[in-house]
């Protein structure tokens, strides 16, 4: 059995809880092992970034630090995550000075770190690790009359990811569609939904998201697809505040593309989280 | 007309020492490629939203026009969707030099007010720093507490929802080594 190291992040054990569920689920369903990094700490997402730049390479680090005697690659499915860990790796392989006062760092912590990790979306090990052959074979449910816009926002396809095209990815059309969903035309796949604005400049960040389900409407999805759990949040939960402010009901079901997997592989809906989903999903192909 | 484009900037004006200090530091390096095509700013998601667009705040550091790249909301603004980054022709990492100049204001205290964008930079970092991990309610509720306490009731239907749904806890998230943590943060302060 082929295993990864897990690296959960802060936001799936809280508001992407559902997103933690469904990823272990079909890791599990799939015969990937999934084993928990020992006592990670937080990323540092984007703030540490604004604060302070070496502090924020080593808080990542420790990270990359505990789980390199794994000897597995890590697996990451917060965006943010995945980014600020690919960026930590970036750094300290690229800045022999940045490297060195991190190493001294982890060091003084009884810590070291040789700079091994290869760090991955759980999108890019399914679709070109497992395979779309090895995904479809365990289809029992096809996801038949669903309408989905893919979204993947920023931060798994920019700027670090090799696994894609950072403008118009393709890597989860081509699962969905796998899993027998029909795919809509969505050319705001990789837009910005607004990211933490939501929280610091509510108004803009309704704004960007609001667009965002508006055009995934025009286009017929009946739902849409996030790869992240602050993208799931900002496009699910604030859905009457874009109603209220621009006078039109964008109502649309958002879920993570590992619930969507799930369900056509007949795992349970609860195993997958769905009943934490804010908007209920009408057209999955089961009733919660 | 937007700010900053009415009148003369004089010698007095320029900080010959910022953009060597922005460019000193990694992810600021190619500044003086930039050939103001304007490419960042026609991707920006959030430039209808700013004072000065990404193509003005990177002519403008260039410049050392220090003071007016300080008071723009810009860097506040962005949103770290790195659009402007992967379609820059120079290569130019736009959004990484938002991040230098939002780290530089934070550092230098110069961030424009209003903005609830450090405040909650900070809430996030402070608690991290303690505990290994952020837990999102309580940042939330800091950020709201120190800028709009009035935010926590319009807030209030979403969060009841999420605490239901399982997705909202209260408590701190804690790692059980936070020693082992500070001892790495507290290293690279001395170095
Ligand atoms: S896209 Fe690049 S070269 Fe063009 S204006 Fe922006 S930073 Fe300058
Ligand atoms: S990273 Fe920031 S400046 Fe660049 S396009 Fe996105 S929001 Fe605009």
């Amino acid at each position: 059995m082929s295993a990864y190291a897990y690296y959960p992040g802060c936001s799936l054990t809280g508001l992407g809880k559902p997103y933690d569920e469904s990823v272990r689920a079909v890791f599990a369903h799939l015969g990937l092992g999934l084993e928990e990094i020992p006592d990670w700490n937080c990323c540092g997402a984007t703030s540490y970034m604004s604060i302070s730049g070496d502090k924020a390479v080593a808080l990542a680090a420790r990270n990359l630090a505990l789980a390199e005697p794994m000897g597995l690659e890590i697996v990451a499915p917060c965006a943010a995550c995945y980014l600020v860990l690919s960026k930590a790796q970036h750094t300290i392989s690229g800045y022999p000075e940045i490297a060195a006062r991190v190493h001294k760092g982890l060091q003084a912590a009884g810590l070291a770190y040789a700079g091994r990790a290869v760090i991955r979306h759980p999108l890019d090990v399914l679709v070109n690790t497992v395979g779309l052959d090895a995904i479809a074979a365990k289809v029992i449910r096809p996801l038949t009359g669903c309408r989905v816009a893919p979204y993947y926002g920023c931060q798994i396809v920019r700027p670090y990811s090799g696994f894609d095209d950072p403008l118009r990815p393709q890597t989860m059309d081509r699962l969905l569609e796998a899993l027998g969903a029909r795919v809509v035309e969505y050319p705001l796949k990789a837009h910005c939904c607004g990211g933490s604005l939501m929280g610091t400049m509510e108004d803009i960040g309704v704004r960007m998201s609001f667009l965002l389900l508006k055009e995934a409407r025009a286009r017929t999805a009946n739902m849409v697809a996030t790869a992240c759990p602050l993208c799931q949040y900002n496009l699910e939960a604030y859905q009457g505040q874009m109603r209220r402010a621009y006078g039109e009901d964008v109502t649309i079901p958002i879920v993570y593309f590992t619930q969507l997997m799930g369900l056509a592989f007949g795992l349970a809906p609860k195993a997958l989280g769905i009943q934490r989903n804010l908007v209920t999903a009408d057209p999955l192909p089961v009733t919660v | 007309m937007r700010k900053g484009s009415t009148h003369c900037r004089y010698a007095e004006d320029v900080n010959p020492a910022f953009p060597a200090e922005i460019m000193a530091q990694p992810g600021g390096e190619a500044l003086r490629d930039c050939i103001q095509c304007g490419t960042c700013s026609g991707a920006c998601p959030v430039a209808v939203h700013m004072d000065l667009t990404p193509r003005r705040i990177i002519a403008l550091t260039r410049a050392g026009l220090e003071a007016d790249v300080m008071a723009s909301s810009t860097p506040w603004l962005c949103a770290s969707c790195y659009e402007c980054q992967v379609r820059c022709p120079r290569e130019i990492k736009v959004t990484d030099v938002m991040y230098l100049l939002k780290r530089r204001a934070i550092e230098k205290g110069t961030y424009p007010k209003r903005f609830p964008v450090p405040v909650l930079a900070k809430a996030f970092y402070n608690m991290v720093a303690a505990h290994g991990r952020n837990s999102e309610a309580r940042v939330v509720i800091e950020l709201a507490l120190r800028t709009n306490p009035f935010s926590l009731l319009k807030m209030a239907p979403i969060g009841l929802k999420l605490i239901k749904t399982g997705r909202m806890a209260l408590g701190q998230e804690r790692i059980k080594d936070p020693k082992q943590l500070r001892a790495v943060l507290d290293a690279m302060e001395e170095s």
